[in-house]
């Protein structure tokens, strides 16, 4: 009975991903942690991407993913800055990082064409878990209107990312 | 037959001048907010579309049909002379969720 629970309780947790951990909803010090750290988890894995691939598309795809990742998380620090708000880690970003760490290990142990698949089927699913959690979290807990307003153009730019990585996953066989 | 060189080089002159300078026009969409705006613009052959940024993202505006490919640097412009009349829809390579039309009719004049 216990496994089962956990069996279901774990299985509850992959489907949510990234579900805020907490039940309370977070604050803006908390979200603007989870934010940056979401960016700065997809600027690891375009690292890797760039390190392993071979590919055209999945290194273009990943120099994209460098860019912009790098350029909302300069905005998300001015901001910050600007509004004297020291970010603050939480459970969610935790959890961001831990299945991050998880899912870079287990491609490092891939390559040639096996690795550009599950590379890019992964930021498929990444950016549609974030912007998830953008959409029905974050940006409705978010108080401050300048970060709401940046998490906004965030989820814009994302979701042009999981559109382009979807198109991109086409071409990967 | 001097009169005819005069109205010769007379009518040659109004068509030099009525197919370029005077009808070209420089024709701007706005990039702001990860959209084009106005997503849909009408223009004619040696028209000029200008797309001036306000985002900080590098955005491009790339036809469907692959006759260009602009880049519009972050908070920066791109422009494109347009040489064909037809429909030409296109996007951000970068944001496939940015998508415009522009419809290109014969020159103007």
């Amino acid at each position: 009975m216990l496994t089962k629970l956990t069996a279901a309780a774990a299985a509850v947790a992959m489907i949510c991903g990234v579900a805020v951990a907490q039940t309370a909803k977070p604050t803006d010090p908390q979200i603007a942690h989870i934010a940056y750290t979401a960016g700065d988890l997809d600027i690891k894995a375009a690292d890797q991407a760039l390190q392993k691939s071979t590919n055209k598309e999945v290194r273009a795809f990943a120099d994209d993913m460098l860019r912009d990742h790098k350029a909302v998380n300069e905005q998300a620090l001015a901001l910050v800055k600007k509004l004297n708000v020291t970010p603050q880690d939480n459970p969610t970003s935790q959890s961001l990082v831990k299945q991050a760490d998880a899912k870079r290990a287990e491609l490092a142990k891939l390559s040639g064409a096996a690795f550009d698949k599950a590379y890019i089927d992964n930021e498929v699913a990444y950016h549609n878990t974030v912007n998830g959690a953008l959409r029905d979290t974050l940006i409705p807990s978010a108080s401050n209107p300048e970060l709401k307003n940046l998490l906004q153009t965030g989820l814009k730019i994302f979701e042009g990312h999981q559109q382009h990585a979807e198109m991109v996953a086409k071409t990967v066989k | 037959m001097s009169r005819f060189q005069i109205a010769g080089a007379l009518v040659l002159g109004l068509l030099l001048a009525g197919g370029s300078s005077s009808a070209a026009e420089t024709i701007r969409v706005n990039v702001a907010n990860m959209a084009f705006t106005p997503g849909e613009v009408s223009a004619h052959v040696g028209d000029t579309i200008e797309w001036v940024s306000t985002d900080f993202v590098m955005h491009t505006a790339t036809a469907r049909d692959k006759q260009w490919d602009i880049t519009i640097p972050p908070k920066g412009t791109g422009s494109v002379v347009l040489k064909q009349a037809g429909t030409i829809d296109y996007y951000c390579r970068f944001h496939p969720n940015m998508k415009g039309r522009i419809t290109v009719a014969d020159a103007a004049g």
